[in-house]
């Protein structure tokens, strides 16, 4: 089946700072309907907002960034769904994979951006070379990266080698907690993924051409 | 036992895990929903079971389905038992969920604080660290103030990963807790030089996000960070620092002084775009605080223009619209040198990226004048007509507005132009901006005199066109534009040339399709139009065609008596019976057109919307006195309703102002008149043919309409109308060149001729463009004597605001965070503990006042000397930088110092000249040197006189109160009352409650020696009920006494504290006790007893809650309180100092104070909720309340009653 899949990670709000992250996947050749589908998102948000707003500024989000062309900004002015004018959209666009954060105006933009970067090349490594199925069926590892990143909505660490190091220390940790009941459970779980459909490595971090000319890295 | 384990995990293997289940959803695309609530049902099932395993794996899959839209709060248990999980693998999972579900209105959440505790304690990091982020997300007040002193604990960790973490979540903390600010801030402040660049950069994060709320309480943080900001190579942290210092900077324009050229240099230096761009928008920052002070900063100006102009030159499109962002805050200031950008604006107008498009349109608010208005309008206009999707359009006819209608209507110098351009906004289908425009018209011709002919046929043209009656009105807004339409042509219905025509157009069947407001308009000024028909009718004796009019309006308005809308139809009936009267009139051949017109005369003048609020308050009047003196209270409680429905009719009634004489008013009318004549800036009413029969004659009368006539009223067809005006304009403005040309150039002759002094150069500036109409924009009229202050009331739902503390100020002892203890009684038994408290308690009646002064100075002090160190720290700028009137006004200060000598402030006065000498001569190291020194010394001195004044008992005993109520000086109060009393010992007692136990209270008995005798041995002993027990040491009978663990020699007093637990608290019980104790004197020693009755009364059990206003609403809208009230006659204190007593002895919190009403919150220890309504009458107080137990409600407010009549 000749599948087009268009990842997006995508949207979210909150007063201080956003994230989430959406993928949309439409097969053209089945039936030509396109049905979203989310890979992440996770919202720092002070007021509890119910499911039904939350998949709204998904979808709202979603549709705000998709249509926009390659060669616009990366920023989007704020509606009222996520908070006001004080908040920003600010998306980056890998491959098929959108990341977006909803920011407010304490954080820099070109700032965020950044921080973006540094979350896709953290992602490519502790994934080794990642690839949007790998973002689909372990979004409990993503978010547990994002968490060493982002707490609370505010930036937490922006070092990229201090972060795998953490990410790697948890992963020890999490292998010695499963001991001798682990390694059965592992080896199903490998039999299983051989089943997954051939597994498209398309996005290779590598490759990207970054649109933002020479920024530093925040090191 | 392995077996089972590993057979076990075999099982498991095949349950459904989170790759499952993305997979499975994936699969069934066609029937997600079905698939999803099976899935839910299987989870169901997992979470059932004992295994921890299962059922962290089910939690794992929620947390999925909950970012899928799902509801999950159901397994909120369940995940609160995967958080207490042992291993981290599934505690981690059980953080997860709960931050992404969790949120203050889950119940469970204050099941978690022990396991949340204990994972903060836990020696592996990660749970630790897991602990803390998920807490970040879901943190409720309840948590922070549990957790507060645990987390600051944390923050001094060894491990740095756990120290950022911590640090990071204190921000959260303060939000959910804002008492826990200033005992934290000290710490935080040190974490700022943490050793890890992680721990600082969170602690900068922090305080940056506090201070951006705040600013001006950390304004002496800022040597800090700018000590920070040369040294740090963090990008990250400088980007927030140099942020942090654009907030702070308009506080304080010396700060931005000192700022200006170390971020010249990073914009000169740095290579990363991020830096640059916020080194600039901090330079602007600065400048913009500067813009009036400082003349000489163009350089900088220009340094960031030309800056900014080469990143909108850029090809990157995100730093295009950066470029733009930050030139539009130049612009506020320096409108100037933005205005020599203007080609690269109206450049970026074209762009395909909406993002730049609608920045540059806010851009271009400030780069119009009169001489640019109308080309840059009709570059506007092209792309109003090829902008896809409404939004941008919309965007664009808002911009179209503001620009034209800024600084009232500054940059139009045809109006005539103007409103073309409005009716050919009115084309757009769809837009949400009917309205704008429809108060455009209104506006402009209302204000514009000379306009209204031209206006009026416009609209008339409008009301005849069918288009905008035509479109649906729910799909458009548009119509809106014909409620102006409408208005205008009814009430400037002189200027119509064809009156009957328009009346036959308003009164179109389609009519009735229109919105109600609209039609409501239109039926008030079909009679307006009628009016001035027959007026014209019966001036031309023409009276068939009077009649016909009428009659036209009795077959026609029907249709509006019928409409569904009340106002159109009230309106429609009115007018109708109206007409069908002036109908009979005619018939009898009765002159009617001027008693019709009398109906409209009059004309309707603009007044600013603040001026109803602007009128003062004449003097002598008050408005809260009353006009007739309330019945006396003594009705029986039956009889209340009526008592107070009397109430609300006398406070409507209006007051009668004393009745001045005839001669009197006729005196100050004439004096007004006489003071409006001479007024230039007073507007007079201009005499409308309406209304010329009722001028009293001497009303003068200026004609302001007055109509260039360089512009025809007419305009030949063909193009768009706005376009021909442009064209037109050009020629005038091209004419009025030569005319003055050729003036300039007779005048250059005439000098030339003359003295020849100067010759000019003719440039054309906006100034020498003549407006095409006399054009008089009437100001909006403001009452006399108008209060001319502009407050902008703050937000008071801001939730910053609560974190809006002051720093600075010492701690006081009773600031700390609550600190979970096992057992209160032992440790604060200690006698030198309790001894000083207790010395003051004692004392402080008389002193309290004094004390407080005291107090207030030295915090005056503090406040000075921390300035001072400020500063001192921005007078140390290059010399250059120091503007001669600051010189001037430290040297005032030195001077005051002088001669108010005799007050000893002497470590003061040595700084302030070591901060002289230095300013006159330039900072030598040496001196430098001795001000340190200076700097070491101060905080021994602080210190010490922090000794001499120890914060007192006082300040915690006082009632914690959200709105500050120390507007006058409180009476003393004291919580202490007598329990018993003979020869040798005197007892007083208050009972404490805490949140923390919710079954324990603390009673502290003060016992005093009275006799000359040394007393010992002392042992308190209760006889316990049911419901009260005192906790005596372990092993004991409850029979046995519990010792009081001090002796006392004559004379002396000191404090002991027992504690009982208590099962009920809504009743008021009494206890039965005894003090035995042995006193010794010099004739031998004897054992005594005194008996006493420990009373609990119920308001024993409340514990002083702050309670925000939010909160308050929400809880007595859930509506699960129950409701009693009294009322107490008799009152004479204060409200304010009945308010104090009532937060003071009761332990109740101000929520929010209205003039002599007031809402007050507290809570019990077992965390009822009890809520009161204050209302001071004239002489009697009522209360109403509301607690989620009605009996403990009753009772608290019987024991109100009793403080209430003694008040």
């Amino acid at each position: 089946v000749p599948r087009s899949r268009v990842l997006n990670c995508k949207t979210s709000c909150l007063s201080d700072f956003t994230i989430c992250l959406s993928t949309a996947t439409t097969r053209i050749s089945v039936a030509p309907y396109l049905c979203q589908h989310l890979i992440l998102s996770y919202f720092y948000i002070f007021a509890h907002t119910s499911e039904d707003t939350q998949q709204q500024i998904i979808r709202e989000t979603f549709h705000l960034v998709s249509k926009r062309d390659e060669n616009v900004c990366n920023f989007l002015e704020g509606g009222l769904l996520i908070g006001g004018s004080d908040n920003k959209l600010i998306y980056r666009h890998y491959a098929t994979l959108y990341f977006v954060f909803c920011v407010d105006s304490s954080e820099s933009e070109l700032g965020i951006l950044d921080l973006i970067q540094v979350f896709v090349e953290t992602l490519d490594k502790c994934f080794e070379n990642v690839c949007e199925l790998d973002l689909i069926f372990h979004v409990d590892k993503v978010h547990n990266i994002l968490a060493e990143m982002v707490m609370g909505g505010m930036v937490l660490e922006t070092n990229m080698n201090e972060i795998v190091t953490q990410i790697d220390a948890q992963n020890k940790l999490e292998k010695s907690e499963a001991g001798l009941a682990g390694a059965p459970a592992r080896a199903v779980s490998a039999v299983k993924n051989m089943n997954l459909p051939e597994i498209p490595r398309n996005i290779n971090i590598g490759d990207i051409s970054i649109k933002v000319p020479n920024l530093p890295s925040f090191k | 036992m392995a077996l089972k384990m590993v057979k076990g995990s075999i099982d498991r293997m095949f349950d459904k895990n989170l790759q499952d289940l993305v997979r499975g959803i994936r699969n069934h695309k066609e029937d997600e929903a079905k698939y999803i609530s099976q899935c839910i049902d299987e989870i169901k099932q997992e979470l059932k079971q004992d295994n921890i395993a299962v059922k962290a794996n089910a939690v794992c899959k929620l947390t999925y389905l909950q970012m899928l839209g799902y509801d999950i709060s159901w397994a909120a248990f369940n995940i609160i038992e995967v958080m207490s999980a042992s291993k981290f693998t599934f505690k981690r999972i059980g953080y997860l969920a709960a931050s992404q579900c969790f949120h203050e209105g889950t119940d469970v959440i204050m099941l978690t604080t022990n396991q949340i505790r204990k994972d903060l304690s836990s020696p592996s990091q990660y749970d630790t660290g897991v602990a803390l982020t998920g807490l970040s997300c879901f943190v409720t007040p309840d948590l922070a103030r549990d957790l507060a002193n645990d987390i600051m604990t944390l923050m001094s960790h060894t491990k740095p990963y756990i120290r950022k973490k911590a640090v990071l979540i204190m921000y959260k903390v303060f939000l959910k807790y804002p008492e826990s600010l200033r005992p934290a801030f000290p710490r935080l402040k040190e974490k700022l030089e943490d050793p890890d660049p992680g721990v600082q950069s969170a602690a900068v994060n922090v305080i940056c996000e506090l201070a951006r709320r705040n600013p001006k309480n950390y304004l002496s943080l800022a040597p800090l960070f700018f000590k920070l900001m040369t040294s740090s190579t963090n990008n990250w942290v400088l980007i927030k620092i140099i942020k942090l210092f654009g907030a702070l900077t308009p506080l304080e324009p010396r700060l931005g002084k000192k700022l200006i050229e170390p971020l010249t240099n990073l914009i000169h230096s740095t290579s990363a775009m991020s830096l640059l761009y916020e080194c600039v928008n901090t330079v602007i920052a600065v400048l913009i605080s500067l813009s009036s002070g400082m003349p000489n900063h163009s350089a900088s100006i220009q340094l960031c223009v030309q800056k900014l102009r080469i990143l909108i030159e850029d090809s990157d499109q995100n730093l295009k619209y950066l470029g733009l962002l930050a030139m539009s805050k130049i612009l506020r200031t320096h409108p100037k040198s933005v205005q020599a950008h203007k080609d690269l604006v109206l450049q970026c107008l074209d762009d395909k990226d909406e993002s730049i498009r609608l920045r540059a349109l806010d851009l271009l608010y400030g780069m119009v004048s009169k001489k640019n208005l109308m080309e840059i309008v009709k570059k506007l206009m092209t792309h109003v007509d090829k902008a896809e999707g409404t939004t941008y359009r919309d965007e664009l006819l808002t911009k179209i507005i503001d620009i034209c209608s800024q600084s009232n209507y500054q940059h139009i110098t045809n109006f005539e132009w103007y409103i073309s351009i409005l009716v050919e906004l009115t084309r757009l289908e769809g837009t949400r901006h009917g309205h704008l425009i429809a108060a455009q018209m209104l506006d402009v011709a209302i204000r514009v005199k000379a306009i209204r002919r031209f206006a009026v046929a416009q609209m008339s043209a409008l009301l005849d066109s069918a288009h905008l009656v035509a479109s649906s009105p729910q799909r458009s807004g548009i119509c809106e534009v014909l409620y102006a339409a409408a208005w205008i042509c009814g009430e400037f219905s002189e200027h119509l040339q064809e009156p009957q025509q328009t009346l036959e157009a308003m009164l179109r069947p389609k009519v009735t399709t229109l919105p109600g407001h609209i039609q409501a308009v239109y039926v008030q000024n079909v009679v307006k139009l009628y009016a001035a028909i027959l007026q014209q009718k019966e001036q031309a004796a023409d009276v068939s065609a009077a009649q016909e009019v009428t009659q036209l309006l009795v077959e026609r308005l029907p249709q509006f008596v019928q409409s569904a809308d009340l106002e159109v139809q009230e309106r429609a009936s009115c007018i109708l019976q109206l007409v069908k009267h002036v109908q009979k009139l005619q018939a009898k051949d009765v002159p009617v057109a001027e008693e019709v017109s009398a109906l409209f005369a009059g004309e309707l003048n603009p007044v600013a919307p603040k001026a109803q609020k602007k009128v003062p308050v004449p003097e002598g009047l008050d408005l809260d006195a009353w006009i007739n003196e309330p019945l006396s209270d003594s009705e029986s409680e039956d009889e209340k309703p009526k008592a107070m429905f009397q109430d609300e009719e006398q406070r409507h009634a209006k007051p009668r102002a004393p009745e001045a004489d005839e001669q009197e008013l006729a005196r100050r009318r004439e004096a007004r008149r006489q003071e409006q004549a001479n007024n230039p800036f007073y507007i007079k009413s201009s005499p409308s043919p309406q209304k010329r029969y009722q001028d009293a004659p001497g009303v003068e009368h200026i004609p302001v309409v007055q109509i260039d006539l360089s512009v025809p009223l007419k305009v030949p067809a063909g193009m768009p109308l706005s376009d021909q005006y442009v064209k037109l304009e050009e020629e005038r403005r091209h004419r009025q060149r030569l005319e003055k040309d050729k003036r300039k150039k007779k005048k250059r002759e005439r000098e030339r001729r003359g003295t020849r002094r100067h010759s000019s150069l003719h440039t054309e500036s906006d100034e020498d463009i003549a407006p095409a109409q006399r054009v008089d924009i009437v100001t909006e009229e403001m009452p006399e004597n108008a209060l001319p202050s502009d407050e902008d009331d703050k937000d008071p739902n801001d939730p910053y605001r609560a974190l809006d503390i002051d720093l600075d100020k010492p701690l006081a002892d009773s600031e700390k965070l609550p600190v979970q203890k096992h057992r209160n009684a032992e440790t604060s038994k200690s006698p030198e503990k309790e001894d000083v408290p207790l010395m003051e308690k004692k004392s402080k009646k008389p002193k309290k006042k004094e004390k407080k002064h005291k107090e207030k100075e030295r915090e005056k002090k503090k406040k000075v000397e921390k300035g001072e160190d400020l500063d001192f720290w921005l007078s140390t700028t290059p010399p250059a930088a120091t503007p001669a009137p600051e010189e001037l006004e430290v040297n005032t200060t030195v001077t005051v110092l002088k001669t108010g000598q005799e007050e000893p402030r002497g470590e003061e006065q040595d700084a302030d000249e070591d901060r002289e000498q230095d300013l006159e001569k330039k900072p030598s190291k040496h001196k430098k040197k001795k001000h340190k020194k200076d700097k070491e010394e101060r905080p021994k001195d602080k210190r010490k006189s922090k000794k001499k004044v120890p914060p007192t008992d006082e300040e915690a005993a006082e009632p914690v109160e959200n709105g500050t109520l120390d507007e006058e000086p409180l009476p003393p109060m004291s919580s202490y009352t007598l329990l018993a009393e003979n020869s040798y010992i005197k007892m007083t007692y208050d009972v404490q409650g805490s949140l923390q136990k919710d079954s324990q209270v603390t009673v502290s008995v003060v016992l005093e020696n009275q006799s000359d005798s040394f007393l010992k041995s002392m042992e308190l002993n209760v006889l316990d009920s049911l419901n009260a027990r005192l906790a005596r040491p372990e092993g004991s009978s409850v029979h046995d006494g519990v010792p009081v663990p001090f002796q006392l020699p004559p004379g002396i007093s000191n404090e002991a504290q027992f504690v009982f637990t208590i099962q009920s608290i809504v009743m008021a019980q009494k206890l039965k006790g005894t003090l035995s104790f042995i006193a010794k004197n010099d004739e031998g020693s004897t054992h005594e007893k005194l008996d006493f009755k420990l009373h609990f009364t119920c308001t024993s059990y409340l514990v002083t809650t702050p309670c925000y206003s939010d909160a308050f609403a929400k809880l007595l809208e859930s509506g699960d309180l129950s409701m009693s009230s009294i009322k107490v006659d008799g009152i004479s204190m204060s409200f304010h100092n009945l308010l104090a007593k009532i937060c003071f002895h009761h332990r109740f919190s101000v929520v929010e104070r209205v003039d002599s009403c007031a809402s007050m919150y507290s809570r019990s220890i077992q965390g009822h909720h009890v809520c009161l309504l204050v209302k001071k009458g004239e002489k009697s107080v009522s209360v109403d309340g509301k607690c989620s137990d009605p009996t403990l409600l009753s009772n608290l407010l019987e024991e109100m009653k009793e403080t209430l009549a003694t008040c």
